[in-house]
């Protein structure tokens, strides 16, 4: 079966994109200027990319107004009600071992819940919350909807540049924020939030819309067109962590450094799948931590790469890389990884299993790359 | 006359000193260039032995000497500007030179135009 085209795929042919597969569609890897150069302009300016093979979902519930709210409770770690109307919140599914189905982001607007999910896990996302929904609700995966994300720190100024209506002044605009808006005369949504550590919007526009707007954008000379490469170089220096390599149904969220995403009362009511699992790495500590991790020399550390500490025979595996490469950013290699807690402090001198080669590499704190997400 | 192998190297013989490099295709193809190692002056290697290695920002990709020989020179100039290695330069960008025990290592390599055609 051939893969799925975004609406924007003739505009990235157009634009010299190298297409790739990705999760059952064709997306573009990178441009004609490359990944270092996406990933750079994306932090001084800001960059552009395509991200409508992610899963925009909403649901309706017929008679009872909480029944959503019930039902991705029980899904999630997550307190529903502190999710104000216009407010986004990072949450995730797990299952009953602690582990993680997927990451996404869910929204209230209009007093509707509503979520994006990573496009490699979309068709389990989907099927998942089909099996919970019960008779009173209905969800809708929105195709009709493409979705775009401007990241970096000229984002705002380039979307008031075209003119965008907002109900606020952009500068009330806060992180985490859902608003509508009004776009060359589209209706849209957007989110200030991102998957780079940087400032930026993620703008849900029309099909029918999408390639007049991301022309008008991409003809910005602040806005530069960035495929996967850069978004993946991107979030590794943010520290986010990516379903697959940072949070699996073997990771949990306490040792990926996502305890936060359980809430407060959530935690005292211990009533989230995996509850004991995860309630006890939040008390003890877990086992191992996400740490950044910087090689020595030029050579990349790539994913799935073994971490050892000691010297000769008395050297212990204790841990490996979960998303490894080079960081454009700070110009060398550079990984995050798994590490046992008591060798997980900034400065730990490991060696990485490289190729036959060992490679010395440093612990380092996350992120690689302060953020700056927008806190008026 | 320079000859191509399948894995995008190229050769060039004078006498029995082959210059040994990677194509403008291999390059473009690999994007941008983080990391180089290539090998040590005096080694002996085989045909189809990976003795130097390009990594860019999302793969590392092995290079296979085209004849078997000694390593007698190694473009250790490149390490100090990976960006000048370019579809434009990759000619240039010679990576080692082996001293080839038999020409004849090189009968079944391509041609430009076959090479040409192959990448097609």
């Amino acid at each position: 079966m051939d893969n799925r085209k975004t609406t924007l795929f003739d505009f990235h042919v157009a634009a010299g994109a190298r297409m790739v597969p990705f999760a059952g569609w064709d997306m573009p890897v990178q441009y004609p200027s490359g990944i270092k150069a996406e990933h750079i302009a994306t932090r001084k300016t800001c960059g552009l990319f395509d991200v409508s093979h992610m899963a925009q979902i909403s649901f309706e519930a017929s008679e009872d107004g909480s029944a959503v709210e019930t039902m991705l409770a029980k899904l999630t770690p997550t307190d529903l009600g502190l999710i104000g109307e216009g407010r986004v919140r990072y949450s995730m599914f797990l299952d009953d071992n602690g582990g993680v189905l997927d990451d996404l982001m869910i929204a209230r607007l209009d007093g509707r819940l509503q979520l994006v999910a990573n496009a490699g896990r979309a068709d389990h996302d989907i099927a998942h919350l089909k099996a919970h929904l019960g008779e009173n609700i209905s969800m809708t995966v929105h195709d009709e909807l493409s979705l775009i994300a401007l990241q970096g720190p000229k984002a705002a100024s380039v979307l008031q540049d075209l003119g965008i209506a907002l109900d606020v002044d952009m500068a009330d605009f806060n992180f985490m924020d859902i608003r509508h808006a009004t776009l060359m005369g589209t209706k849209v949504t957007l989110t200030r939030s991102g998957y780079t550590g940087e400032d930026g919007f993620e703008i849900s526009i029309p099909n029918e819309a999408i390639i007049d707007i991301t022309t008008a954008l991409a003809a910005h000379n602040d806005v530069h067109l960035a495929g996967l490469g850069a978004r993946d170089t991107l979030r590794m220096e943010a520290g986010l962590p990516l379903w697959g390599h940072e949070l699996s149904e073997t990771i949990n969220p306490v040792e990926a450094g996502l305890g936060f995403a359980v809430s407060k009362r959530r935690r005292e009511a211990g009533d989230f799948p995996g509850a004991k699992h995860i309630l006890a790495d939040l008390n003890n500590g877990a086992g191992r931590r996400l740490v950044g991790l910087l090689p020595e020399g030029k050579r990349p550390v790539r994913d799935g790469t073994i971490l050892k500490h000691g010297d000769a025979e008395d050297e212990i595996e204790i841990g490996f890389v979960s998303s490894g490469g080079f960081a454009p950013s700070l110009d060398a290699p550079a990984a995050i990884g798994f590490v046992s807690t008591e060798f997980a402090h900034s400065g730990t001198r490991l060696m990485a299993d490289t190729r036959g080669k060992p490679t010395p590499i440093i612990v380092a704190d996350l992120p690689l790359v302060p953020h700056r997400f927008y806190r008026g | 006359m320079i000859k191509y192998s399948e894995d995008h190297e190229w050769i060039d013989l004078n006498g029995d000193t082959g210059t040994v490099g990677i194509s403008p295709h291999a390059i473009e193809q690999l994007g941008d260039i983080v990391f180089i190692e290539l090998p040590d002056v005096g080694i002996n290697v085989d045909k189809g032995d990976a003795v130097a290695v390009f990594e860019s920002v999302k793969a590392a990709s092995d290079i296979y000497s085209p004849a078997s020989g000694e390593i007698i020179e190694v473009n250790t100039a490149l390490l100090d500007d990976l960006s000048a290695i370019t579809p434009e330069s990759a000619m240039d960008c010679w990576l080692f030179k082996v001293k080839v025990n038999d020409a004849s290592d090189l009968d079944e390599m391509m041609d430009d135009d076959a090479y040409q055609a192959m990448i097609a």
